[in-house]
């Protein structure tokens, strides 16, 4: 089967690429901020009120399938949801976590029992109804895609201009406050996004799977930076790549669920970084573990060095040759003889400072392997020069 | 709303951090009740009592972090509101998560965020800023390092680098010396000590009884409720701080706290 970008699926994967910017944007402030569950509840909380308004729909004469009614009974529906979690929360002695699970799954079984009332009394006339549950591109129309790429973008839109506040509220909620931030406010915000997010991608993706594409990229995208400020803008591609690529291929296998093709794409995306991204991913672990095996061998020979012992082990040895430490026959190179002072002073600055029990903390700081000027500011090596010269 | 507080006398409008009839619950037993403050300005103020005095809780309601019961609070005799920009808080270094994805500088320059608001971008003159707050509490070299690599003294020389950041006229502090070395303790207490020289008014919550006196020039003593106030050499006594410790202190311990500051 070949791929062929007619306008139609041009336009299904402009839609879910911009869904998939604004999930892994709003993913990115309930990861930080510990609450990536709460995004689950609230996309599971939906299906009563998908359900529901399918219900109304067909009561009030129509045929059900009117996107804009299901999308309001689900919003209502989660919304209920999200209170319910809190309530629990707040009136309870229940954590977060339990809350939520016990929402999650009510809500869910609820929406369950509706569906199959909604299929026994109206077969055919559900057709639309449990696409929704994994997404499909098949019957997307041109309104269906521009109503979720306009809300995508509003999504992303409201996320760009809170992320610096919802940085802060993540990290530091106190301080937050104390700037005159109104914390409430932005974690009613951030899931009101969520609720946006997962309304407006469930033609799309599905309300079951709209979860994964809020979780993964953030939490792929945190394989690849060790700052926030990288994080957002990360998730945001990982997230609209998934998007596309998926909702592509998918147009080249109709009969699978959309939804479930692009979190396959943004579960590849994780799989990738977690081997070979730089910050957090198996490869990077394991080049620092080599390397740190080298640090363990260098400041050991070193050491040996400046103590005048011959060094015996034959990796040390090569290593310190490799790195112009000692010469083929053995002997300490200028390099060397500089860099094993270097180690001695450090190691009787240690001993000293592992003599004062009050150091204790200070000297935690140290990993016992690197030059101290590496853990301590140039002041506290001054302070602990001056103390040492005053007590020997 | 409920007037616990009988005093009619008006907040002193001098006073950086004023404080009146001040009570906090967090549920039914309250953590603060009818509580009094007026911190001196250019001082430098210690709050301490024994743990779950309401040390805590008695900066967070200052500023507007936890919410009152009931109270007034002014800072230098106006609405918190309208001069929260005069405030520099240091919250408790435990109470955050220094796994959180970002480096050093990236925390100082939230110092900044109450100045840039939602959009600006970080100019040149805030990254100066940033820098010349690390170099104040010597962690210059340290602006790229991840902050879930820095020591717990480093740590706290961080929050104090963002709060110097905020260039603020009043410091509130919580427990900025707890878990911290020796080194940092100095020189966390020589900056704080140059910040009051500058006309700067400093209050930190603190935990060691034993440097009171060679900390600090007034001091709070509270369990619940405000125990007494005032400079340290009328305030730091015997009856007082038993009064606010109960039995947890030994008549002699007390003793050498006060004598601890005389040499
Ligand atoms: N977020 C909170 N929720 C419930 N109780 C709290 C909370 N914070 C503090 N408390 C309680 O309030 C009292 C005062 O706390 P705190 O101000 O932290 O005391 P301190 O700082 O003097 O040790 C303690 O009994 C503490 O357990
Ligand atoms: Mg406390």
């Amino acid at each position: 089967m070949a791929f062929t970008l007619t306008y139609n699926v041009a336009l299904v994967m402009f839609g879910a690429g911009l869904l998939g910017v604004a999930a892994g944007v709003t993913g990115t402030f309930m990861f930080l901020r510990k609450r990536a569950l709460l995004s689950d509840a609230i996309s599971h909380a939906t299906l009563p009120g998908l359900c529901g308004g399918f219900m109304v729909m067909v009561a009030l004469g129509g045929s059900g399938r009117a996107l804009e009614g299901l999308l309001l009974g689900s919003a209502v529906s989660a919304a209920l949801g999200l209170l319910a979690v809190n309530f629990l929360k707040s009136q309870t002695r229940l954590s977060e976590d339990a809350a939520i699970g016990a929402v999650l799954s009510s809500f869910f079984g609820l929406g369950v029992v509706m569906l199959t009332v909604i299929q026994n009394m109206s077969a055919g006339r559900q057709a639309g109804l449990d696409q929704l549950l994994l997404g499909s591109t098949a019957a997307m129309l041109r309104e269906d895609a521009e109503m979720i790429a306009i809300g995508a973008a509003l999504v992303f839109l409201v996320g760009f201009v809170l992320h610096r506040a919802m940085t802060l509220t993540a990290f530091d909620e106190n301080f937050a406050r104390a700037l005159g931030l109104n914390v409430p406010l932005i974690d009613a915000a951030a899931m009101a996004l969520v609720l946006a997010v997962t309304v407006a991608g469930l033609k799309i993706v599905g309300l079951i799977l709209i979860v994964a594409l809020l979780i993964i990229p953030p939490v792929t995208a945190r394989l690849w930076s060790n700052r926030a400020a990288y994080i957002w803008p990360i998730a945001g591609a990982i997230g609209g790549a998934s998007g596309l690529i998926g909702a592509g291929l998918s147009s080249l296998a109709p009969d699978l669920p959309t939804g479930a093709i692009i979190v396959l794409v943004a579960a590849g995306f994780f799989l990738v970084s977690f081997l070979v991204a730089p910050a957090r991913g198996a490869l990077a672990s394991a080049m620092r573990h080599r390397k740190f095996q080298r640090r363990v061998h260098r400041r050991q020979g070193l050491l040996a060095l400046a103590q005048g012992y011959r060094i015996l082990e034959p990796y040390t040895r090569k290593l310190l040759q490799r790195e112009g430490y000692v010469r083929a026959d053995g002997v300490m190179t200028e390099r060397g003889q500089s860099a094993a002072t270097a180690a001695q002073r450090d190691e009787a600055r240690v001993a000293y400072l592992r003599s004062k029990p009050d150091y204790a903390e200070f000297l935690s700081r140290h990993d016992g392997l690197s030059d101290l000027s590496r853990a301590f500011t140039r002041d506290e090596l001054a302070h602990i020069d001056t103390r040492m010269e005053a007590a020997s | 709303m409920l007037r616990l507080h009988q005093n009619d006398q008006t907040l002193d409008p001098q006073s950086p951090l004023a404080i009146r009839g001040l009570s906090v619950s967090y549920g039914e037993k309250p953590a603060l009740f009818s509580v009094d403050l007026t911190v001196a300005p250019y001082s430098m103020t210690a709050i301490v009592g024994p743990n779950g005095a309401g040390k805590s809780t008695l900066l967070k309601a200052a500023l507007g972090v936890v919410p009152r019961l009931s109270g007034q609070v002014s800072i230098f005799g106006r609405a918190l509101a309208s001069e929260r920009h005069r405030i520099a808080y240091v919250p408790q270094r435990a109470s955050v998560d220094w796994d959180f994805p970002a480096n050093v500088r990236d925390v100082v320059l939230m110092g900044l965020y109450g100045k840039m608001g939602l959009l600006r971008r970080i100019s040149r003159d805030d990254l100066a800023i940033a820098e010349d707050a690390l170099a104040q509490v010597g962690m210059q070299d340290f602006a790229h390092r991840q902050i879930g690599q820095l020591s717990g003294g480093q740590q706290q020389r961080i929050f104090l680098a963002r709060a110097l950041a905020q260039n603020a006229d009043l410091y509130l502090l919580d427990e900025p010396f707890a878990g911290v070395d020796a080194a940092t303790e100095a020189a966390i207490i020589t900056l704080l000590k140059k910040l009051k020289d500058a006309g700067k008014t400093v209050v930190a919550v603190h935990h060691d009884l034993s440097t009171v006196t060679a900390y600090f020039d007034h001091v709070a003593m509270i369990n619940t409720r405000l125990i007494a106030q005032g400079p340290v050499a009328q305030v730091f006594t015997t009856a007082h701080l038993q009064e606010a410790y109960g039995g947890r202190l030994a008549t002699a311990q007390i003793d050498r706290l006060r004598e601890a500051g005389h040499y």
